[in-house]
């Protein structure tokens, strides 16, 4: 294969709290052994990008001041391209706080925040303990369903709107809001979710279906990747499935 | 001493006696529950006052280093030294023993509680790091916490601080009602090359814009200063300069105060030992002891437990180093650097509580450092698989790679693997659990009789 995936960081200065460069790192790794090449870019603060330059758009959680500042930024700056992009069908990776930054609104302990508004659902910060623990979810369709383990560490609650599609079902932790039993948001190849850890090395299936869809999206139909010796990957996704399930 | 008070001493003779764990927590949680007010009016006993020492990282060696010196002086303390550094285990510390100045680690985010129950003589503050988020919370929010107790404490509080550190410098600002005392490191030739990902204090305290620094030497720790507001690195009254590392046998360096200076050897590697001595020294210095003094006891220290500890086993040397967070274990990376390659290394990763469950952290450890100096790499612990996971990800040869979640299983099967040395990376529980292990099976001393 001659491909490459190029990859669009954003924010990787203030959205990187729960070791969201893991992610990538496990992205690239599996590229480079299967011979795909990887490339990065990251677009920070007052930074605008070609939406159409890149297969995959990766964005991180932070702290309350860091995505305080992202949030604004990205409203005047990437607001319309990351649109764009999504559209198009580019694989979108957005975890914790830049996931809450995808819907109408986001909280902190101060008060209400504009979202991007590109999706329909809205984050609140109730006065009550966040949300933390080991999580497992069911993502899929009945037809092919899969086990998606990981972390949440997060005090918003997030409630989607009529007709949004969560990206899984809780299976043990809190998910979205503690209630209605729904994680994250999925749209075309958009997932947004709570699930850090990092999310990608805890579930190298996930990680490959994403290489898969980016290449797709260059036009290759057909991707069939390349087997990797995956021992290691599949006990730390037992492990930290594990950890979710015995917890509950 | 009340009833109660003697009624829980019997309770944690009571629980070391039956082996129920170390004793070292439970008669004070019991006394906190009969009397919530037992800390204050413990602590308002110690005739010489308290000394608290708070940090992300350093907090048992950096106390240990100032028992050293302060025992050396003849001063009588009572200490929690067994890391129980809640209010419960001060508390029981308290109850346990006699002596007129009290030494207490203290967790950090316990630190506003302690400190206002005890009104302490010197509060050391070494730094703040991202440290299990799942229970600590964001590093500014500590900040701002520590902030407010300093700007509210009493006038008789000598407040001695990382001036290298931007969120724990600051809590000397903008007035607190005592003394303050910044103790830092002077010499650029030890910073680092380029900046470490893992750093969390980006933004100035003040304004809010994106600092500069002139240097970094771990993490977020250096000469730091903000563009816009002109806030910056206090200069230190405690500084270190001319400075050696020399791999795991310890450093020197040139300590000044303004009034003396003279030669640190210490016998305990890597500069975040530098930073637990200075911050130690600095306190001394607070309470009157001379540098000399200080010099002298600290070139004697024997490592803390799990914090740089060696062993002799079967002809092999088995040194155990703490990691539990990313700028503690990327100082221990950079420390086992400076040895010889190949590196036989046994690595336990904990998902416990104490450990903190998310585990996510070792994946902002910089493990790509090691990765051509590794002979053999044992991993084990409950999450032995994602450790392993990261070692092969951060480019360390898979095939070197052996994952074994018992702790004594992996242990012995490391020890046959090595060449000569081991070094041990354990997590909190790990390092308790290791500790176990030995002292079950080779029969040394358990650690909290000692």
């Amino acid at each position: 294969m001659s491909e490459t995936l190029k990859l669009l960081s954003l924010y990787p200065d203030q959205m990187n709290i729960y070791a969201d460069r893991g992610n990538i790192t496990f992205l690239e790794n599996r590229c480079q052994w299967r011979g795909i090449g990887f490339e990065v870019v990251s677009c920070g603060i007052g930074e605008s990008f070609d939406p159409g330059a890149h297969d995959m758009i990766y964005i991180g959680g932070g702290q309350d001041r860091d995505q305080e500042q992202v949030a604004q930024d990205m409203i005047t700056t990437k607001r319309a391209a990351l649109t764009e992009a999504i559209e198009s069908d580019a694989v979108v990776l957005a975890v914790c706080g830049g996931y809450q930054l995808l819907g109408t609104s986001w909280a902190t302990d101060s008060g209400i925040r504009d979202g991007l508004g590109i999706l329909d659902f809205e984050t609140v910060r109730p006065d009550e303990p966040r949300l933390i623990g080991p999580v497992a979810i069911e993502i899929g369709s009945d037809l092919s369903k899969a086990t998606v383990a990981g972390f949440e560490n997060h005090g918003g609650r997030t409630w989607l709107g009529e007709g949004v599609r969560p990206w899984g079902k809780v299976l043990a932790g809190h998910g979205n809001n503690d209630r209605d039993r729904t994680e994250g948001v999925a749209y075309r190849n958009l997932i947004g979710t709570y699930l850090h850890g990092p999310l990608l090395p805890k579930n190298h299936t996930l990680a490959d279906s994403l290489i898969t869809q980016a290449l797709q999206r260059q036009g290759s139909p057909e991707i069939s990747l390349e087997p990797l010796e995956d021992d290691l990957e599949e006990a730390a996704h037992r492990d930290a499935l594990e950890a979710a399930l015995s917890a509950r | 001493m009340t009833a109660f008070d003697t009624i829980v001493r019997g309770v944690g003779t009571l629980s070391r006696l039956t082996g129920r764990g170390g004793g070292t927590t439970l008669p004070g949680r019991l006394l906190l529950k009969l009397d919530p007010g037992a800390l204050s009016r413990l602590g308002s006993g110690l005739t010489d006052g308290s000394v608290l020492v708070s940090a992300t990282n350093g907090k048992t060696t950096t106390s240990a280093m100032l028992a050293a010196i302060l025992n050396s002086q003849g001063e009588s303390l009572v200490a929690n030294s067994a890391g129980s550094n809640m209010p419960w285990g001060i508390t029981t510390a308290l109850v346990d023993g006699t002596g007129s100045l009290g030494l207490f680690e203290v967790d950090e985010a316990w630190l506003p509680d302690v400190a206002a129950a005890l009104d302490p003589k010197v509060i050391l503050l070494g730094n703040l790091f991202r440290d299990q988020l799942d229970r600590y919370g964001e590093t500014e929010t500590l900040a701002s916490r520590w902030r407010e107790t300093a700007n509210s404490s009493g006038a008789g509080t000598t407040w001695v601080l990382n001036a290298d550190d931007p969120l724990v410098s600051e809590v000397g600002r903008p007035e607190p009602r005592g003394e303050v005392l910044y103790f830092g490191i002077e010499d650029l030739a030890v910073a680092l090359p380029e900046a470490p990902h893992a750093r969390d204090a980006k933004h100035c305290r003040e304004c809010g814009a994106t600092l500069e620094f002139a240097g970094i030497f771990s993490g977020h720790l250096g000469h730091w200063s903000c563009p816009d507001c002109g806030s910056s690195r206090p200069l230190p009254a405690i500084r270190a300069t001319d400075i050696q590392l020399e791999g795991m046998s310890g450093l020197r360096a040139r300590i000044e105060t303004g009034f003396e200076e003279g030669l640190l050897v210490l016998p305990i590697p890597g500069l975040y030992n530098l930073y637990n001595a200075l911050g130690a020294i600095a306190a001394a210095t607070a309470l009157g002891v001379g540098l000399s003094d200080c010099l002298e006891a600290l070139s004697e220290m024997d490592a803390v437990f799990g914090r740089v500890e060696r062993f002799r086993l079967e002809g092999r040397d088995l040194s155990v180093l703490l990691i539990k967070n990313p700028v503690g274990t990327n100082e221990v990376l950079r420390t086992l650097g400076l040895e010889d390659p190949p590196l036989d290394l046994w690595i336990c990763l904990n998902d416990r509580i104490a450990d903190g469950r998310d585990v996510s952290w070792i994946w902002d450890a910089d493990f790509e450092v090691l990765a051509e100096r590794v002979g053999s790499v044992t991993c084990a612990g409950t999450r032995a698989s994602e450790m392993a996971l990261r070692l092969k990800y951060a480019g360390w040869d898979a095939s070197r790679i052996q994952v074994e979640g018992n702790v004594g299983a992996s242990l012995e099967s490391a020890l046959e693997r090595c060449s000569g040395s081991l070094f041990a990376l354990p997590t909190y529980t790990a390092l308790l659990e290791l500790e176990n292990y030995i002292s079950t099976s080779r029969g040394l001393e358990r650690y909290w009789e000692r």
